[in-house]
């Protein structure tokens, strides 16, 4: 950016320049790439004997098709609600508008833990707020897949909105004006100009929340009840595993649970235009 | 009557955009909704779109009560100073929208979009995307697309505005051009009173949410109703307690008639073959302008006494008739 406003900068290839680099590059290879590398390196420290011993454990097949089950259904809901809020935000002013917008930021300040104790008050099947009466009525969210996926909503659901809002703000509401005055109705609008628009915020918060959603811990943790082979998700069992001085098990789930998420961002960014956000 | 507007008011929180405006566009002609920046013109343009709503008042299109309807039941063609072009779409694509919305057969629709290309002059550029376009091929692009769908009226929000002079220039001259061919009838917002001038039919002045006045290019040039009209659509100065145009102003160097001003040329600027002349007459500074050859021929300098006088048979405001017109344009 500051390179077409100072030319000083462009020709600056100068010592402070690379030091940057180096301070920066050293930073984020200490803090991030190396310790992710380590992971997969411990995960195959003997060969790829554990990811085998991984994927021929029932229970924990069991737990990785429970972790993807419950981060698509997550995605899917963050994905729709999460563009509704958007455009919600964007496009229209009504009272309480800012408190909407504030209130989005609490699953990304509040600590997962935090969140899971908060559902088992409302949705606990015994004493929850709400949950004796969904209890009755045959449905259990507490201690099963649903509660999973309700968790995992709650801690994910800033990160489409996020990701769409500046987009929507970005492209204005002209090309949708236009589109009306040309006939068409709202969904008409939405799908063949709102849509395209905004494609790229939309698939990179789903990236994100795919990411975020398949690695939930702590939430997960209190509302699951971590049933082997029922509730335990892949996160679970790393825990369980490694706790259980199973480190090479631990590696090896881990390295799974990463390498989805890693190669989800990657080829996103691969993908990506240039020029658009 | 094409386009009616009844009583129409709007308000955005305690600014008043519209204050109870009626106004009635005729059919097939090229009007243009002149005034300055927040007066309210583009407001108007957009109740009649549909895509603002009217606190009160009624809109009537093609004598069909239009008031409570969406933009998209309307059928009128709008035109947005930044295009508002679907840029993930190639010219043709854009241009088709509107048919493709209404499901014509696919015949039907490439051969009016092929017909619309070549009535803007982008035949060679259907493939492009509006971002391959330059501004002007743009606005050409969104004047075929709002055509496309045979639109009971045209309505374009500063059209040119955010073009570059010449083309803004060239566009307008276009625009009349295809006016004459095509027929709808055509509503433009602008605050460029030249524009206006050169091609509106009609012009209805509005500023602070009210209609000035309403007339030909010429009923408002030549009988502005009041100051406000008079000092927006071209240059004045004040002569006595008279406001009147530079160029009606004639100054001579013989002997003072009684309907003279005496003062002296204090400053002479020359724009092209125009000469601006500041004269200094005893209370105040009078601004006379006259062709080159005209100013030649006086054999005048900075410094020389004259007489200025208002050419006969010219319209002239009382300056001192309206002072808040005045103070609100100055």
């Amino acid at each position: 950016m500051a390179e077409s406003t100072a030319p000083r900068v462009r020709t600056g290839r100068r010592p402070s320049t690379y030091l940057l680099r180096l301070i920066v590059t050293g930073y984020l290879v200490l803090l991030v790439a190396w310790p992710v590398f380590l992971v997969g390196r411990n995960a195959f420290a003997d060969g790829t004997t554990d990811i085998q011993a991984i994927l021929d454990d029932p229970d924990i097949v069991h737990a990785l098709q429970l972790t993807v089950l419950v981060a698509i259904i997550a995605v899917v809901i963050n994905t729709v609600f999460g563009v509704g809020i958007s455009i919600l935000l964007v496009r229209y002013t009504f009272p309480g508008r800012r408190l909407l917008n504030a209130l989005l930021d609490v699953p990304l300040s509040v600590s997962p833990i935090v969140v899971g104790l908060a559902l088992v008050l409302v949705y606990g099947g015994r004493t929850g707020w709400f949950g004796p009466t969904l209890q009755n009525a045959g449905i259990q969210i507490i201690f099963a897949t649903p509660g999973i996926v309700l968790a995992t909503v709650f801690v994910a659901l800033p990160l489409v909105i996020r990701e769409v809002v500046p987009v929507l703000e970005e492209v204005g509401d002209e090309q949708e004006q236009a589109a009306r005055s040309l006939g068409a109705n709202a969904i008409q609008t939405f799908r063949r100009i709102t849509l395209p628009a905004i494609k790229w915020g939309v698939i990179y918060g789903v990236v994100l929340s795919l990411a975020r959603s398949l690695g939930e811990f702590g939430a997960v943790k209190v509302v699951s009840g971590n049933v082997l082979g029922q509730t335990r998700t892949a996160t679970l069992v790393v825990e369980e595993k490694y706790l259980n001085f199973d480190r090479g098990g631990a590696y090896a789930t881990a390295f799974l649970l990463a390498l989805v998420a890693v190669a989800c961002i990657i080829v996103v960014s691969v993908i990506r235009p240039k020029d658009q956000r | 009557m094409s386009i009616e507007i009844k009583n129409v008011a709007k308000r955005f929180g305690g600014f008043v955009a519209l204050d109870d405006v009626s106004v009635s566009i005729p059919s097939g002609q090229l009007t243009a909704l002149l005034g300055p920046s927040g007066g309210g013109k583009s407001t108007l343009l957009r109740i009649i779109a549909g895509l603002e709503r009217a606190d009160s008042g009624r809109v009537e299109i093609e004598g069909l009560d239009a008031t409570d309807l969406p933009p998209q039941k309307r059928n009128v063609g709008f035109v947005f100073q930044h295009y508002a072009a679907f840029k993930h779409l190639s010219v043709h694509r854009n241009v088709a929208f509107g048919l493709e919305i209404r499901k014509r057969p696919k015949a039907e629709i490439r051969s009016r979009v092929e017909e619309l290309l070549a009535l803007v002059h982008l035949e060679q550029f259907a493939d492009r995307l509006p971002s391959q376009l330059s501004g002007g091929q743009r606005q050409r692009m969104a004047l075929a697309r709002a055509l496309a769908v045979q639109p009971t009226v045209l309505l374009l929000d500063e059209p040119f505005g955010a073009l570059d002079a010449k083309v803004r220039k060239e566009l307008r001259e276009w625009l009349r051009r295809l006016h004459d061919e095509v027929h709808v009838t055509t509503v433009f917002v602008t605050h460029d009173q030249e524009e206006a001038l050169e091609v509106a039919d009609e012009i209805v002045v509005i500023n602070e949410g009210r209609v000035e006045q309403i007339g030909s290019p010429d009923d408002l040039y030549d009988q502005p109703a009041n100051d406000f009209v008079m000092r927006f659509l071209g240059p004045v100065t004040q002569l006595g307690d008279r406001l009147v145009r530079p160029h009606d102003l004639q100054i001579h160097t013989g002997a003072p008639d009684p309907a003279d001003v005496t003062g002296r040329i204090t400053r002479i600027t020359r724009i092209g073959f125009e000469i601006r002349a500041e004269i200094t007459t005893s209370d105040q500074i009078v601004t006379v302008t006259l062709t080159r050859n005209e100013f030649l021929s006086l054999n005048v300098e900075a410094g020389s006494t004259v007489q200025v006088r208002v050419a006969p048979q010219i319209h002239a405001g009382s300056a001192t008739g309206n002072r808040s017109e005045i103070l609100r344009a100055t």
